[in-house]
Formats: structure tokens, C-alpha cells, sequence
């Protein structure tokens, strides 16, 4: 779990980070500005090719996606299936 | 009537949110036509005040070109006014072919359709040729009016960062499974005046079999050696897959857009795209206009070669004033202030001087990037620059901000 939290939280900055802001576990991601609703898609593409796992578009909602900590949550119940 | 006092306070409310954050846009009134120099009226109800314009999309100074007025004065006389129809139904004049057809071999592409504006092409053209079985990626810093093309459009969308080729590849390869992939960017972008990497792009949409848009709105005329634009100067004519521009800068200025690219796009868009199907299009007497353009652009690179050279001179005056400019060789050369209130202020008191230009700051451009936009045009005489740059020392110095680092201007103004 610690692994994969660290993992996405790599891939965010270095996907949606171009200063030196800090990105936390629980940093708002969604509501805070950092990932916006298009760049979502490559958030979402990534979680699916990295972890081998297909998450519906119903459930990829910007909630779901505000913290690396809820995305861990999210890919995880997927990957338990 | 169903416009209450509720909700006409809720908008009062909503505007003045805007005043209270600074956002609030005023139009500044012209009473003459559009060139170098200008009459204008600010604030409304002010007498009139000649000032030199330098933040115009006029480029090449064909807005009040004599021979493009005639032009148009003859078009308006042989074709009418107005068309009262779309394309399909009765509005398609054999001027209207005559401009597509000129335009396809002035950008040296396969086809062109007209639109009534580039903000309609770019709102057009995705949907049109896309469905949710493809891929758009864009660029970061794309035009607004992409980004709402892109918002109507069925298709998955995704962005790479600005001009960042290596984040480009991983996206292509990241979506390499989509039935097709369309790389999408602006040849030259509005706020920075930088250019678009079209030749390693095109190198990356060969590799990964994706289609290559460029927004042409900011090069079409003026950009590479004869002006054909981004893609002339990138050495990739004839390897675009999908360009849309703008008569409403460089090409005249005065209205009308279009998508030019592979003919079974440009066939795709005369069948499905909704802002071409359903609004008229260009009016006889601009597209005479937008045709003389091209005929004079065509038999000649005099306008482009003055505007570099005009360019030229004033990227150097402002640097050699100690003022900080955004990098690059396009007439955008924005003069970097950081801090918003700043760049309201330099704005104002350039005004004062007689120069008209306009400050820029959050959210038009990313926090701490505040800015004078000027654009350079080729109806500038170097007297305009000269009296422009006399200005921007004067203002520069009241301010001390000459010779100044990025980082002694936050110091002294904030971000």
C-alpha cells in the first residue's frame, strides 16, 4: 500500500507539478487546482496500465481523484477483485 | 417577465465580484480605423487621444491596406452585402470557392473550408472527425477556443506540457492503443509569442501514426520565409495533417476562419461541422478582402520582411532599455512585469505617454507572470518604435524596473 502510495504520488508531480509545490498523501489534488478534470484521463489511463485493472467511468469521479491517498483506495478495489 | 429583481441582482452581484477582483474588461472606443495610429476615446465620454497602437493583431498592417479596402468597397458592389444562408442551402458564391482554393495552396495543404470565424473552426473540426474511440492530446497552453473545440468533442482528451516533446512521446505511447490520435497545438502561442516544435512533432505523429493540428491564428502570413507560417518555418510543409486559421489578424483582420488539411478532413467538416452547417458564413466583401490579401502577400514577402525587421528593432530596444522580455524571434514580445497591479499601472502611464497596450495577469496568464503584451506590426514605421520605446524608458524608470532582475521586481512589487 505504501509502495503504490508513493508511486501515484511520483507520477503527480511529476505529471502535474512544474514548480516547487509539495504534494502530501493528502494534498486536494482535484479541488485544489493541481489535476484539472481533462488531465484526469491520464491519471486514469495510467492507474489501469500500471496496475493491470479497468476503472469505470462512473467511478472515476473528481472525488475519487482528490488524493492520492483516495486513489489508492479506489485502485485498490479493483485490484482485490 | 420572468427577469426578477432577484435575478437581475444576482447578476449585478456576479459583475461586481469582477470589478472588486480586477477582471472587470472595459472596451476602450476607436474612432478611427485600425493602424498604427490610432483616435481614441478613454475612459468614455474623454476627448480624443492619438496614441500608437502596439497591441493590435494587425501584422502585417493590412487592416486599412488601400488596396484591401478597394477590395472589398469592389466585392461589396459585385456579390452584396450578405448571404441570408448558410453554405449547403444558397450561401456558397463562387468567391467563397475562389478564397478556399487560394488559401489551400498559400499553406500548401490539400483543401479548405471556410468558417465564419477560427474560434468556429477550432469549435468545429474535432467533432466533426472524432469519436470516442480516439484520442486528442494537447498542448498545455493551447488557445481557448481549442480547448472549447475539445469540450464538444466525444473523444478522450489529454495534455502534454508545454512544448515538452519527451512528456509528448509518453503520451502517444500511452494512448497507442486509440483508433486515432490527433496532436494538437498553436503554431505560435498568443501570450508567450514562442513557436511550436512542429518538425519534432511531426517526426513523433509519423512514428506513433497520429495527426498532427496546428493553430496557424498567430503565424498565417508572416511566420517563415514567405510567410506560409509555422509549418514553412519548421520545414514541414505538405506533412500537416490539420491547420486552422484566422483572417482576423495577419490576413486582414477583419473576420473569418478556416480549417485546411487533408481533403477527406475538409470534406469531413463540410458534412458534419456544426458551427459551419449552421451560421453563415464569411461576407462577400470581407472574403474580397481576405483575397486581395493573399494576392499581395503571394507576389511578395516585402510586408513579412518588414515586419521581422521591425521586430528585430524593438526586441533589441527593449532588452538594450533593461526591460525583461519573453525570449523568441515572433512580433508577440510580451514585456514581463510579474506583479498584476504593476502591470495595470505601466499600462496606464504608457497611455499616458501616447502608446496603447494592455496589461495581462492572472488568469489570463499564470500567477506572477504579469505582462505588457506588445505586437509588432508591419504598418509601423520605426519612428512608432522609437516613440514606443521612449515611452517604456520613461514609464520603465519611474517604476525602477530598468536593468532589473525577475526576482528585484517581485522583491520590489510582490508576485
Amino acid at each position: 500500500m505504501e509502495d503504490m502510495k508513493e508511486i501515484i504520488r511520483t507520477y503527480v508531480i511529476n505529471e502535474y507539478v512544474e514548480d516547487d509545490s509539495e504534494v502530501t498523501f493528502d494534498t486536494p489534488l482535484i479541488s485544489g487546482g493541481i489535476v484539472d478534470s481533462f488531465s484526469m484521463v491520464s491519471l486514469k489511463r495510467f492507474l489501469e496500465n500500471k496496475y493491470k485493472i479497468s476503472i469505470p467511468d462512473d467511478k472515476a469521479t473528481p472525488e475519487a481523484f482528490d488524493s492520492v491517498n483516495k486513489i489508492c483506495t479506489l485502485v485498490n478495489e479493483f485490484v482485490k477483485e | 417577465m420572468a427577469y426578477t429583481e432577484k435575478t437581475r441582482g444576482m447578476y449585478q452581484e456576479i459583475l461586481g465580484g469582477l470589478k472588486d477582483a480586477g477582471l472587470f474588461k472595459q472596451e476602450r472606443y476607436i474612432h478611427s480605423a485600425q493602424a498604427a495610429d490610432i483616435e481614441v476615446e478613454f475612459p468614455v465620454g474623454a476627448s480624443l487621444k492619438k496614441v500608437i497602437n502596439i497591441c493590435a493583431n494587425n501584422y502585417l498592417g493590412m487592416s486599412s491596406h488601400p488596396e484591401v479596402v478597394k477590395a472589398a468597397h469592389a466585392g461589396l458592389d459585385s456579390h452584396g452585402y450578405g448571404m441570408s444562408s448558410v453554405r449547403f442551402i444558397c450561401g456558397t458564391q463562387d468567391i467563397h470557392k475562389k478564397l478556399e482554393a487560394m488559401v489551400t495552396e498559400f499553406l500548401g495543404t490539400e483543401d479548405t473550408i471556410l468558417f465564419p470565424s477560427c474560434m468556429d473552426a477550432n469549435a468545429g473540426v474535432f467533432e466533426a472527425i472524432l469519436t470516442k474511440d480516439d484520442v486528442m492530446i494537447s498542448d498545455r497552453l493551447v488557445h481557448a477556443s481549442i480547448i472549447d473545440g475539445i469540450r464538444l468533442c466525444s473523444a478522450m482528451h489529454d495534455t502534454y506540457k508545454h512544448s515538452d516533446m519527451a512528456h509528448l512521446e509518453e503520451k502517444l505511447q500511452l494512448h497507442n492503443d486509440k483508433r486515432l490520435k490527433v496532436v494538437i497545438t498553436d503554431g505560435v502561442f498568443s501570450m508567450d509569442g514562442d513557436t511550436a516544435k512542429l518538425d519534432q512533432m511531426a517526426d513523433l505523429c509519423e512514428k506513433y501514426d497520429a495527426l498532427l493540428f496546428c493553430d496557424e491564428s498567430h503565424a498565417s502570413g508572416f511566420i517563415g520565409k514567405t510567410g506560409r507560417g509555422t509549418h514553412e518555418k519548421c520545414g514541414v510543409m505538405g506533412r500537416m495533417d490539420i491547420i486552422t486559421t484566422t483572417f482576423g489578424k495577419g490576413l486582414g483582420g477583419a473576420s473569418g476562419g478556416c480549417v485546411s488539411g487533408r481533403k477527406e478532413i475538409v470534406e469531413m467538416c463540410r458534412q458534419k461541422a456544426r458551427p459551419y452547417l449552421f451560421s453563415n458564413t464569411i461576407a462577400p466583401p470581407v472574403v474580397a478582402g481576405v483575397i486581395k490579401v493573399l494576392e499581395i502577400l503571394s507576389a511578395s514577402t516585402d510586408r513579412r520582411d518588414k515586419l521581422e525587421k521591425n521586430t528585430e528593432f524593438w526586441r533589441k530596444g527593449l532588452i538594450d532599455a533593461g526591460l525583461i522580455i519573453k525570449e523568441g524571434d515572433t512580433p508577440i514580445v510580451p514585456v514581463m512585469l510579474f506583479n498584476a497591479k504593476l502591470a495595470q499601472d505601466v499600462s496606464r502611464d504608457l497611455y499616458d505617454e501616447g502608446i496603447y497596450a494592455i496589461g495581462f495577469f492572472f488568469p489570463v496568464v499564470p500567477q506572477s507572470q504579469a505582462r505588457i503584451r506588445t505586437q509588432i506590426s508591419a504598418g509601423h514605421e520605426i519612428h512608432h518604435l522609437e516613440k514606443a520605446l521612449e515611452a517604456f524608458k520613461k514609464v520603465g524608470k519611474k517604476y525602477d524596473i530598468l536593468g532589473k532582475s525577475k526576482q528585484e521586481i517581485i522583491d520590489m512589487y510582490g508576485m
